[in-house]
């Protein structure tokens, strides 16, 4: 499949959201909400979910499933409250020992004024910071957009893995072209030079590993994560963010 | 990784250039549309003494003026960006902007001393693809911070960025994360970093190492946000009020420290680094 579209499936709106992810992955889940200082996001949800015995904490992008649901949602375009709740929560899990996992669909940070007001920059400069430096492990999963640092600010994590049919890029394919070329219209052709599907990012290392779609995948998926938080569990806290920063050293 | 250190190269500055006797041009300021001769503003910061508008600065320049006299010692100058993903008419942009700015990338970095005080700088450059941060911008920032952090060195950081080099795509966006992995090392051993935003820092600069700063400053009127003001206008549908994501603007809201003249911009450098410094 051409790179766009794969870009026009994961915004179709006819893939599964995150919300099924932690449905299907988790046997329970405890939703908690706001970042303490100014609001609750809804774009972000995030809480403490049993993975089998092991409490996670899991944070994730939610784009909504219905009409009205997405426009709660501000169609998975998260504000800076949503970010500083995810890194509230983050810290718990620091605190508590829980590993953390990240689910990721967002087309981007929100970039209205009232995000940029509230420091939307800061938001994301803070968690990079902070996440880089988390004494527990954290895999970031993108199952559908990636969208810039949006996206990048939930996923500076010791295991990026990706779904077969999700993107990750630091722009949209219709802004490069608007930008690069004064023309949106040439965006399928800009997709495929970003280099933003599963395949090429995994290609250029930005990605550890490609969850096949096909199959029993949630049962897998469950599995997988399940055992890579029990290896990263016996590192001890400086041990992993060591390896952290050498992961994204690299680049 | 310090691959070399170079001689200092004096930029083909464009002020500069207009000011030699031969042309002696006269320039009007955008703000208060004073005429002055070019060389009066290159002389007084690229600072209109009028109305106090500050006109754009190379990189080296910024150095040059507010760090003692021959003090900057440049590492890592040579490094050059590669076009990674192939991306068209990448090539061409990079030689062109080389040309533009007499500089080999967005940002040169190096050790400079303040009134004698040494520390680590970063200074990124308008004239080179308007400081989009690409793998090399990346990976010399996250270089001057580990070496910062090696010698117990604080860091002053001049940030200017239209945001990500979209020609580099993803390996753009990790740039944010490698450098902010070093800032937090540094941060960890205790050691001071100076944030000051210059007009105009956004996108993924602004998210991430610009505002990572101990101490943000900025210079006035500097526009400073993550999405650019014309993306912002695309999504409320309506145009932005006067003075939206000017340094002002963000002091008002609590994301700026200080706003600082450039006319006293060494001055404050210099004392906050001495009530930082770590040495007797």
């Amino acid at each position: 499949m051409e790179a766009y579209e794969i870009i026009s499936a994961v915004r179709s709106g006819k893939r599964p959201t995150a919300a099924l992810f932690i449905e299907r992955l988790f046997d329970s889940f405890i939703e908690l909400y706001g970042d303490r200082s100014f609001a609750d996001d809804p774009a972000i949800v995030g809480g403490i979910a049993l993975l089998g015995e092991m409490p996670v904490t899991v944070i994730a992008i939610e784009k909504g499933s219905s009409v009205d649901e997405r426009v709660k949602r501000n169609f998975g375009s998260a504000k800076p409250e949503g970010y500083k709740k995810a890194l509230r929560l983050m810290k718990q899990a620091e605190k508590f020992g829980r590993p953390i996992l990240t689910i990721i669909d967002t087309p981007g940070a929100y970039s209205g004024m009232e995000a940029e007001e509230r420091g939307q920059g800061y938001a994301i400069s803070n968690n990079l910071l902070n996440m880089i430096s988390l004494k527990t492990p954290i895999i970031s999963l993108f199952i559908g957009e990636g969208g810039s640092g949006g996206a990048l600010a939930l996923a500076v994590s010791d295991e990026v893995w990706i779904l077969e049919g999700a993107v990750y890029s630091v722009i949209s394919p219709e802004g490069a072209a608007s930008i690069l070329w004064k023309d949106s219209s040439k965006a399928d052709e800009a997709a495929n030079y970003l280099k933003l599907t599963a395949d090429e990012l995994d290609k250029l290392k930005v990605v550890d590993k490609i969850i096949k779609e096909s199959g029993p995948f949630y049962s897998r998926l469950k599995k997988d994560i399940s055992k890579k938080f029990t290896s990263l569990l016996t590192l001890d806290g400086e041990e992993l963010i060591d390896k952290r920063y050498a992961r994204f050293r690299k680049y | 990784m310090f691959l070399n250190k170079t001689m200092f190269l004096r930029p083909k500055n464009k002020l500069e250039d207009d000011a030699s006797p031969q042309t002696d041009r006269i320039i009007t300021c955008p703000s208060c549309r004073k005429k002055m001769p070019v060389k009066e503003i290159s002389d007084a910061l690229k600072v209109c003494d009028n109305c106090g508008y500050h006109f754009e600065m190379h990189a080296r320049e910024r150095i040059e003026k507010l760090f003692d006299a021959d003090s900057f010692e440049e590492i890592m100058a040579d490094l050059t960006s590669k076009n990674i993903l192939s991306f068209p008419d990448y090539d061409k942009k990079l030689s062109e902007s080389m040309t533009r700015s007499n500089e080999n990338e967005s940002v040169i970095v190096g050790t400079a001393r303040v009134n004698g005080r040494k520390c680590a700088v970063f200074s990124m450059e308008y004239y080179f693809m308007m400081g989009s941060m690409g793998a090399v911008t990346g990976e010399k920032i996250t270089s001057l911070f580990e070496h910062a952090t090696e010698h117990d060195l604080p860091v002053v950081g001049f940030c200017l960025s239209g945001g990500a080099r979209i020609q580099e795509g993803v390996i753009s966006l990790m740039q944010m994360a490698k450098v902010s992995g070093a800032v937090e090392k540094h941060d960890r051993k205790g050691l001071f970093y100076l944030s000051v935003l210059l007009n105009p820092t956004t996108g993924g600069v602004t998210a991430s190492f610009a505002t990572q700063g101990d101490i943000i400053l900025a210079e006035p009127n500097a526009l400073i946000g993550f999405a650019g003001p014309r993306v912002i206008e695309q999504t409320m549908r309506r145009s932005l009020p006067k003075g939206f994501q000017r340094a002002e603007f963000l002091k008002d809201k609590g994301f700026v420290d200080k706003i600082v003249d450039r006319r006293d911009l060494r001055d404050t450098i210099s004392s906050l680094l001495s009530i930082h410094s770590k040495e007797e």
